[in-house]
């Protein structure tokens, strides 16, 4: 019969892809041996090829493989025909019982999942806001996992369970207003539980009631391909006026300096910020748009060139905390750039550290002000630079906000 | 019984006598104007496509998976693009770009809303072809045109378009910012331009044809869900594809002639350039006010063609008619109204970003009850696992887990820390990615035979759809814990980042399983072309099943049926009725000749119809229950 002399040529050709792919391999490791031995330029490509060749000869093999049981798997089907015997393999049950099978492995890798990868993600918000974030984020976890399994069970469990017997008709059931209407009414009060605590977290983040006695500090970041420039408001507290025209070589973020309040900007190469006072991002950008991204904080905004956009967050613990925390000596929090603005995406990053008020202010006063004296020169102000202005009025004065806010929660 | 069809009162009456007109190759198989012709032209492109699209994923998956490793094969078939082996950084952007919009476009709207709406929409209602068969052929060649156009880019200086498959301007905008901007994005958006010109006209031949041509007795609650899927599939297409034209326009005005619609105080190192005014934020509510109801168009025919093979298959009517029809009319109003939810932090007023989450979060409620109907058609069901079925139950296991996810994106507050990272990655690929994809599976093993009059050997099938099934779920599973870590996505390497590096070992499993998903493909790519040519011949109606297209002769003629158009007298879905003969009642059966299974709510309240049923019922009281046949 033609079958079986199909299946003979197929076992004689895979036999042959055998001993060629074992030829393959010794012939790839001695190649491979000689390129390491001497290395040249141009680049050899033939133990790349024979590589390569390898993988294909490798996969038509497994090819050949399942050729080879679907043919058997049709011969035996066809003897049982033959000799009128049932069916050989009821594929029904085959199926059925794979999907019951999918269904335990799959609920142990799910739990794997949540137990392995699910210890490695971001850890404890590390702001206000953050917390609330993360509490929703639980409650939407747990709902979200209950639905999760148990419409799994249902949708597999029933797939095991009514796969076709050819004994039992199945059963005629078009509608039930009442069931309709009940797996309408239950999600759609979940969602307006969800949606209402969202509502109010979103509100809460973005709309804030500026605390007279604790203003928050201004930070403004500006992206560019591909690095951020970080802008401290100096001792006024005010970040002072940008105009994109006035951009050059000595005036990368074009500020422009007839605005008094840009005299005493700072620049930073790392953001350092108090803990437990709240922060007030402005966030602009000079090219495309990128976005800035701070995952510990749970605080993300594009930067849009052309738009300026505000976050503000209060940071809650310091890093040393952190550190202690997730047991890392190494941790850092950091910022990053999370939207697509040209190759370099991938490597944007700058680092935020959190400390107490006291050194921020102390690592303040070091960083130097963007006013350079062929800046002054430019805008025509006095070369001779006049002293700096008397250390932080404002910030002393929030520092004592702090303090008497820290005794009234007490 | 009456016999005269309105629908043919136009020229295809005399179908039969054909003969004389005589087709050449190139009008029955290039410029063809048959419906079943475009659909399997449509279905051709599409699976190349998205084996091109598919090869491209492996491609930058062996990036992520070994960004330290060369691989100098790569060298051989991309040149400068992989010098020394290793994969450049923009040719990675280009990658995940061309990726995402040959698979969103190409593959799951053209591919799938292409094929299955040509196909099924003249069969199932009961027309000869659509309403206007040349511009159905136009709408393939708009369609082959733009993915021409697509692929060319990978054949100039600059590369394709590489600024992610949304082309957020100004980076899409600029080509000093990333050389993809240059010709490649032009090319980009020609081929967008036709695209969506391509999609126009299907969509106006879909609806008309649906509105006008059904055929006698096939009255809008008696057509498939399928049906149904399509319909409001082309009208959210009509309605929302234009708007990423306006879109698209704008971008090559300010690409081309110097306008600021969306440009505005730019400087590129120190070059400080002139637009002002503009703003990126505008492209993006324009793109996404196509592109929401875009996802939609994705999914809403792999909901549609999975219900009817899990009715089909479990031999039952699919639970909740109606409630189906009427959740994908809320899928499709509300589709329209949250495109803002992919907007919520970029900066736009956060008053605005509360109504997009209420809105969004609505849309849950109508995937949540078809998600429950379909459980309800599986219970008690008699479930036979052709092919086709696997890919409709793996369909709703995506639909589950990927829609579950996007209750945390629709939310704004939750929506800021995960917005843009690995976990928006995982959502989408599972819910419109991997369920769209395994409709469409669903769609190509259940209707093959309407295509090609062959079968498709199941039990390749069958390893396909378990290979599948399992490495998609391998493959997108762990990429949710990425995100929750606050890995960006469209990141070239983790390398530069101390807190990503823990994730290369996950990448590695991500990328074996993504690459033993794509090799399973080849059993599908096999399967389907040898059995163009010899599968095992298939017979009229080899599913049982009850819809219009099963009553055309396996021969697949121009025309669709050899004589008059047939009449409809119920819906599509009764199988296992109790009471009749056989598991499934095809809806050309009238109800005089199923006087034993019929329910007074077939009626639909006429009054005439149940009292003849009251009467026949009253006398088979009397008289033995066996001369039913009787009374035909």
């Amino acid at each position: 019969m033609s079958l079986r002399k199909f299946i003979s040529n197929k076992t004689i050709a895979a036999l042959a892809v055998i001993l060629t792919a074992f030829a393959n391999t010794s012939a790839f490791a001695q190649e491979a041996g000689a390129a390491a031995a001497t290395v040249v330029k141009p680049v050899d490509m033939g133990p790349i090829y024979k590589t390569v060749i390898f993988y294909a000869l490798a996969f038509l093999l497994v090819c050949l493989f399942v050729a080879i049981i679907g043919k058997a798997l049709s011969v035996y089907e066809l003897t049982r025909k033959a000799q009128d015997k049932p069916k050989g393999l009821n594929w029904n049950t085959i199926n059925g019982t794979l999907f019951a099978l999918f269904l335990v492995v799959g609920l142990y890798g799910v739990y794997w999942e949540y137990t392995v990868h699910g210890n490695m993600i971001l850890p404890e918000a590390a702001s206000e806001h953050g917390k609330k974030i993360d509490q929703m984020f639980n409650i939407t976890l747990i709902l979200t996992t209950i639905v999760f399994i148990s419409t799994h069970i249902l949708l597999f469990g029933f797939s095991y369970i009514y796969k076709h017997t050819g004994k039992r008709k199945a059963y005629y059931y078009p509608h039930n207003n009442t069931i309709e209407r009940v797996w309408t009414i239950v999600p759609a009060l979940v969602l307006t539980v969800l949606v209402l605590m969202g509502f109010l977290t979103w509100r809460s983040i973005f709309y804030k009631i500026e605390d007279p006695n604790n203003k928050p500090i201004s930070i403004e970041v500006t992206s560019s391909q591909f690095a951020w420039a970080i802008r401290y408001a100096g001792p006024d507290g005010i970040v002072g006026v940008k105009n994109f025209k006035l951009i050059n070589s000595l005036n990368q973020l074009g500020m422009d300096f007839k605005d008094k309040n840009n005299l005493d900007d700072q620049s930073a190469d790392e953001m350092v910020i108090p803990v437990n006072k709240p922060v007030r991002l402005i966030l602009t950008s000079k090219d495309v748009i990128h976005s800035f991204y701070m995952p510990h904080f749970r605080v993300q905004l594009n930067t849009v060139p052309g738009m300026t956009s505000y976050f503000e967050f209060t940071p809650t613990i310091t890093t040393e905390e952190m550190k202690a925390k997730t047991n890392d000596p190494a941790f850092k929090y950091l910022f990053l750039c999370n939207k697509i603005c040209g190759d370099g995406h991938y490597k944007m990053q700058k680092e935020v550290k959190v400390v107490s008020m006291a050194e921020y202010e102390a690592w303040l006063k070091k960083q130097p002000t963007y006013l350079t004296d062929d800046l002054r020169k430019e805008f025509n102000l006095p070369v001779a630079a006049a002293p700096v202005a008397k250390p932080a009025d404002s910030v002393a004065k929030d520092t004592a906000a702090v303090k008497t806010n820290q005794i009234a929660l007490k | 019984m009456s016999t005269i069809s309105l629908h043919d009162t136009h020229n295809h009456d005399n179908h039969d006598d054909h003969g004389h007109h005589k087709e050449t190759f190139l009008t029955k198989y290039v410029f063809s104007q048959d419906h079943k012709m475009i659909a399997k032209q449509f279905l051709i492109t599409g699976i190349i496509m998205a084996v091109i699209a598919m090869g491209l994923s492996i491609l930058f998956r062996l990036q992520l998976a070994w960004p330290e490793k060369n691989f100098p094969i790569l060298e051989t078939f991309l040149g400068k693009w992989a010098e020394g082996g290793r994969i450049k950084p923009d040719f990675y952007l280009a990658l995940v770009t061309i990726h995402g919009t040959i698979m969103v476009f190409f593959v799951l709207t053209a591919g799938l809303s292409g094929t299955f709406s040509n196909l099924l929409i003249p069969l199932q209602i009961g027309a000869r072809d659509m309403a206007s068969p040349f511009l159905n052929m136009l709408s393939y060649w708009f369609f082959f045109a733009a993915c021409v156009i697509m692929m060319s880019s990978f054949f100039i200086q600059t590369g394709p378009a590489s600024a992610g498959w949304t082309v957020y301007p100004p980076l899409s905008a600029l080509p000093t910012a990333i050389s993809g901007s240059g010709l490649g994005m032009t090319l980009w958006l020609i081929s967008m331009v036709l695209f969506v010109a391509s999609s126009l006209m299907g969509g106006i031949n879909y609806v008309s044809t649906i509105l006008n041509m059904r055929t006698k007795g096939m009255d809008m609650w008696k057509m498939p869900l399928t049906i149904w899927a399509f319909f409001l599939t082309a009208v959210l297409g009509i309605l929302s594809f234009p708007v990423l034209v306006a879109g698209v326009v704008l971008l090559i005005f300010d690409r081309s002639f110097g306008t600021s619609f969306y440009l505005s105080d730019i400087v590129l190192g120190t070059q400080v350039l002139p637009n002002e005014g503009g703003s990126p934020i505008l492209w993006q509510h324009l793109f996404w006010f196509l592109g929401h109801p875009e996802v939609y168009i994705v999914i809403m025919p792999a909901m549609g063609l999975s219900s009817e093979i899990m009715s089909v298959n479990s031999r039952k009517p699919i639970f909740g008619y109606h409630a189906m029809i009427y959740s994908l009319i809320g899928i499709t109003i509300l589709s329209f109204i949250v495109w803002g939810h992919h907007m919520f932090v970029t900066g736009m007023n956060p008053l605005l970003g509360g109504v997009f989450m209420i809105t969004t979060l609505i849309i849950a409620v109508p995937s949540a009850v078809k998600t429950f109907n379909w459980l309800a058609t599986l219970w008690r069901g008699n479930i036979r696992f052709t092919p086709a079925m696997l890919f409709a139950i793996g369909m709703v296991s995506f639909f589950i887990s990927g829609g579950l996810t996007g209750i945390f994106l629709g939310n704004a507050s939750l929506d800021i820390n995960l917005h843009d990272t690995y976990f928006v990655i995982a959502h989408f690929h599972l819910v419109m990615g991997s369920a769209a994809i395994f409709g469409m599976l669903a769609g190509v093993y259940h209707y093959f035979p309407k295509m090609f009059g062959r079968l498709m050997d199941s039990k390749l099938g069958y390893l396909h759809f378990w290979i599948t099934f399992i490495c998609a779920y391998l493959v997108f599973f762990p990429l949710h814990f990425l995100g929750l870590d606050g890995v960006p996505r469209r990141y070239y390497a983790f390398t530069e980042f101390e807190f990503m590096h823990k994730w290369v070992t996950v990448n590695i499993l991500v990328t074996w399983s993504a690459i033993i998903a794509a090799l399973a493909q080849v059993a599908f790519l096999f399967n389907f072309f040898y059995s163009i040519f010899k599968g095992k011949v298939s017979s009229q109606n080899p599913w049982g099943a009850n819809t219009l297209e099963w009553t055309t002769p396996v021969e697949r003629i121009h025309g669709n049926w050899p004589g008059e158009i047939p009449t409809v007298y119920r819906w599509p879905y009764d199988y296992s009725k109790p009471g009749a003969e056989e598991d499934f009642i095809p809806q050309t059966v009238p109800f005089s000749q199923t006087m034993t299974s019929n329910m007074p709510h077939d009626f639909e309240g006429n009054s005439e119809s149940e009292r003849i049923q009251r009467e026949w019922e009253a006398k088979n009281k009397n008289a033995s229950s066996t001369d039913a046949s009787k009374l035909d």
